[in-house]
């Protein structure tokens, strides 16, 4: 490679660069001065992202580095900046947790920053070594993380778990990868695209499609590569199931639409269908799962399912319509989980955490900011008008119904609804039930992240609706 | 009898399926998980192989210096998780891992 070719491409890769030598500074810092760092750490890691969310905005320029692996285009910053924003809250909101907790783990805030770079490659990934190697990095860090509290049992089971199953979702994803490969003779995406236009479908390259597939719809928890999810979100400690609920999510969903969109657009027709019935089992299963739930963390987790089935709706219209209601709807779903989460991380009374829906019982006369919050928070999930919940799921159903997916489009409404019966459990549970115990007051960085999530749900995404919009626009139409 | 692209696939895609099945069918131990998961990626690593000799094309290859790469770091975690899980539960027979159910 030129030099100067060199540098442009470590310029166009400045933001990961940042973050993964911040990583490695960081954790020498805490090897050094031990477990009394974790608060220094956690609050550099905060500024590491920061640093490099203003760098990826104001300094690094658009373009394709490293030979066509490494791709910034607009797409590709919309959701670089929604996962920063996801991992800074993230770890913002592990602050309280770390101190009442004992947690004092300086390996979370490194391990959210290794995991956070694994993401902005995989929204970056131009070919499929980038999307393997991006892929595996957040994933190794996010199984040590789900793992993190070693002398719990539902902790360390949770990361096993998850590392079976996610080892086995990178091996199909590989095989296809290597199907894909051995069928197109290319990596990247683009050449992908342009073999698979010349020379039509082959049986090995759809093989190929749908194993990557598979292995990307684990990373996004959607039906049937689900299983893992409930229980993962269950056992792993409250800050890294916040943690885990957002940007991970943004970014697979995020590689899941730049494979399909810009690698296999000539083979629309083939992994539409694909699409379509995950996406329909993924909220079907989501909706109903959800209602038998008790532990507010495990109905998080089937809620999450249906969303992502919701995003995919979009998806499955494969057109520029359909990847602005995607990047629309992953915007809000952001908002809304970290919202919840910051209720989540509060649920605290003197003797530890709890995690049962019954404790939020009369919630509204023992704290009622968090009632109100968390009623706002529930109904956005649920998708009802004029809160920003609503406006994710009307771009991604209409971009279905103008793409003639009416059917997708009704069952999505349908299973709103079922899904709106569970929210509404939950804040019947915070009005009308007799008051438990109270929680200790919120710490002041959850209720920070919680005003700033309940407002921009409602009514702040009402102004500013336009330019995020407009940038979602711009960043789908890179693909057509 | 030549030696071709069929055949190597054949094996990769037996060893593939192997490796699946040791996930889902083995009731015993999670080390036999831990097997399987790296005989599905060396199966992958046959077929980049394969398919990168026949194409005439060096990328296939160098892919799978990088998979040989990763799946040494997922062995390393898949084993120290292991190993904080078998502390805290004394065990690490399949069946046994059903803290969380549901």
């Amino acid at each position: 490679m030129m030099p100067d070719m060199l540098s442009s491409s470590l310029q166009i890769a400045a933001p990961e660069l940042i973050l993964a030598i911040g990583a490695m500074i960081l954790l020498m810092i805490g090897v050094f001065m031990g477990e009394k760092s974790a608060q220094t750490i956690t609050g550099l890691s905060v500024a590491v992202i920061i640093i490099a969310a203003l760098w990826l905005i104001l300094v690094t320029p658009l373009g394709v580095g490293f030979g066509g692996s490494f791709v910034l285009d607009p797409f590709a910053r919309f959701m670089k900046i929604l996962v920063l924003i996801g991992s800074a809250a993230a770890v913002i909101m592990s602050v309280g947790f770390a101190e009442s907790e004992r947690f004092n783990r300086f390996e979370f805030p490194v391990l959210v920053l290794l995991s956070t770079t694994g993401m902005m490659m995989m929204v970056s990934a131009g070919d499929m070594i980038a999307l393997y190697l991006g892929l595996e990095l957040q994933s190794l860090a996010i199984y040590v993380l789900a793992a993190i509290n070693r002398d719990s049992v539902r902790s360390t089971e949770a990361g096993l778990k998850y590392f079976v199953l996610g080892a086995l979702s990178s091996g199909m994803l590989l095989y296809g990868a290597s199907m894909v490969y051995g069928f197109t003779g290319h990596i990247e995406f683009t050449q992908i695209a342009a073999v698979a236009a010349e020379s039509g479908r082959s049986v090995g390259l759809i093989v190929g499609l749908v194993f990557v597939l598979a292995g990307l719809a684990f990373k996004i928890s959607a039906v049937p590569f689900h299983m893992w999810t409930p229980d993962v979100y269950e056992g792993a400690p409250t800050p890294i199931t916040a943690f885990l609920a957002g940007a991970p999510k943004i970014a697979a969903m995020a590689l899941l639409t730049r494979f399909t969109v810009q690698g296999f657009e000539p083979l629309s027709d083939q992994w539409q269908q694909v699409i379509v019935f995950i996406s329909i089992a993924s909220m079907a299963f989501g909706a109903f799962a959800a209602i038998g739930q008790h532990n507010i963390k495990r109905l998080m987790a089937y809620s999450s399912i249906a969303h992502m089935g919701y995003a995919l709706v979009g998806l499955a219209a494969a057109n520029t319509e359909g990847v602005r209601g995607v990047l629309i709807y992953m915007t809000v779903y952001l908002m809304m989980t970290l919202g919840t989460f910051a209720v989540i991380l509060a649920m605290r009374r003197r003797d530890g955490m709890v995690e049962e829906i019954d404790d939020l019982s009369g919630l509204s006369q023992t704290n009622p900011m968090m009632a109100l919050f968390l009623t706002v928070m529930m109904l956005s999930l649920a998708g009802l008008p004029p809160l920003a919940g609503f406006i994710g799921k009307y771009f991604v159903f209409m971009a279905a119904v103008h793409a003639g997916l009416w059917p997708l489009a009704i069952i999505g409404v349908l299973a709103s609804v079922v899904g709106l019966f569970y929210y509404l459990r939950i804040v019947k549970t915070m009005w009308f039930d007799e008051p438990a115990e109270a929680f200790v007051p919120m710490a002041i960085e959850l209720r920070a992240v919680l005003w700033v999530t309940g407002l921009v749900v409602f009514p702040v995404y009402i102004f500013v609706s336009g330019p995020i919009f407009a940038a979602a626009e711009a960043a789908a139409k890179t693909f057509f | 009898m030549e030696i071709g692209l069929g055949h190597y696939l054949t094996v990769a895609a037996i060893l593939f399926v192997t490796g699946v099945f040791g996930i889902f069918m083995n009731r015993k131990n999670i080390i036999t998980i831990l097997m399987s998961v790296e005989l599905i990626l060396l199966s992958v690593n046959i077929n980049m192989v394969a398919f990168s000799a026949f194409l005439g094309d060096l990328v296939g290859q160098v892919f799978a210096l990088f998979i040989l790469t990763v799946a040494a770091a997922e062995a390393a975690i898949g084993l120290a998780i292991l190993v904080v899980f078998f502390r805290n539960r004394g065990s690490i027979a399949v069946d046994d891992v059903n803290t969380m159910k549901g």
